[in-house]
């Protein structure tokens, strides 16, 4: 097989995942499990977006100190997330602005997008996983 | 004492919270905890309605469950109570009973 067969193949291999988080960090362990699921999926080199909606952009909330309740403060991770070329991160305006946040307010950079783009943006992957 | 009623889901995504207030009586005390936090923050609908119910009730938040997801004390809404471990075992043997709306 030449080089550019090659390309051509590992391109068309390529799907798009997107991540649909929802809800809250430490009540449950949604959160955390959609983490390490990305983190995995992170090393077959696919077309990844992890989306943030309803109580999910909590996930993205800065200064949590988990400490008190015996948890592993694992919001750090977001920001790591970079390093394995996960990169498009996007939040519901919506629900951002349901809970009076704004995007100052959240621990990495992430795309606002309002509820219109962002069902466009899902109608678009080839898999959802929702967490 | 009366009853403490405790809830600890997000109002955002349940209706226990509503639950909660519409059934508790005045002089009871509730207690939010974990994911119920979220509830007695200003920047969210729950707030005014946890707010209100502050007037004839104790409403009490679990700290380190506050601090965990990123908040501060300062954004509650007036009338709230923040309380540690110990003070959740405090208001456990205080009140007459606890009922808890999972």
């Amino acid at each position: 097989m030449s080089d550019t067969q090659e390309t051509e193949g590992k391109q068309r291999n390529v799907k798009r995942f997107m991540f649909l988080n929802r809800k809250a960090p430490y009540g449950t362990i949604y959160a955390l499990e959609s983490l390490e699921v990305v983190l995995i999926g992170a090393a077959f080199d696919q077309d990844v977006s992890l989306v943030f909606v309803d109580d999910g952009v909590y996930q993205l909330k800065k200064g949590q100190q988990s400490k008190g309740i015996g948890q592993k403060n694992f919001s750090p991770t977001y920001r790591a997330l970079e390093d394995y070329d996960v990169e498009k991160l996007y939040v519901e305006r919506e629900s951002l602005e349901a809970r009076g946040l704004t995007a100052e307010d959240l621990l990495v950079p992430a795309r606002v997008l309002g509820a219109a783009e962002l069902g466009a943006l899902m109608e678009a992957q080839d898999v959802v996983l929702s967490f | 004492m009366s009853v403490l009623h405790t809830t600890n889901k997000s109002p955002l995504r349940t209706r226990d919270l509503e639950s909660c207030l519409r059934l508790s009586r005045a002089g009871c005390g509730i207690l939010l905890l974990e994911d119920a936090v979220y509830g007695a923050l200003k920047a969210t609908s729950a707030g005014a309605k946890i707010e209100e119910a502050a007037k004839d009730r104790r409403i009490y938040v679990l700290g380190p469950d506050l601090a965990a997801r990123g908040f501060t004390p300062e954004q509650l809404v007036a009338g709230v109570a923040v309380v540690d471990y110990g003070g959740f075992v405090d208001l456990a043997a205080e009140y007459h009973h606890v009922q808890a709306w999972l």
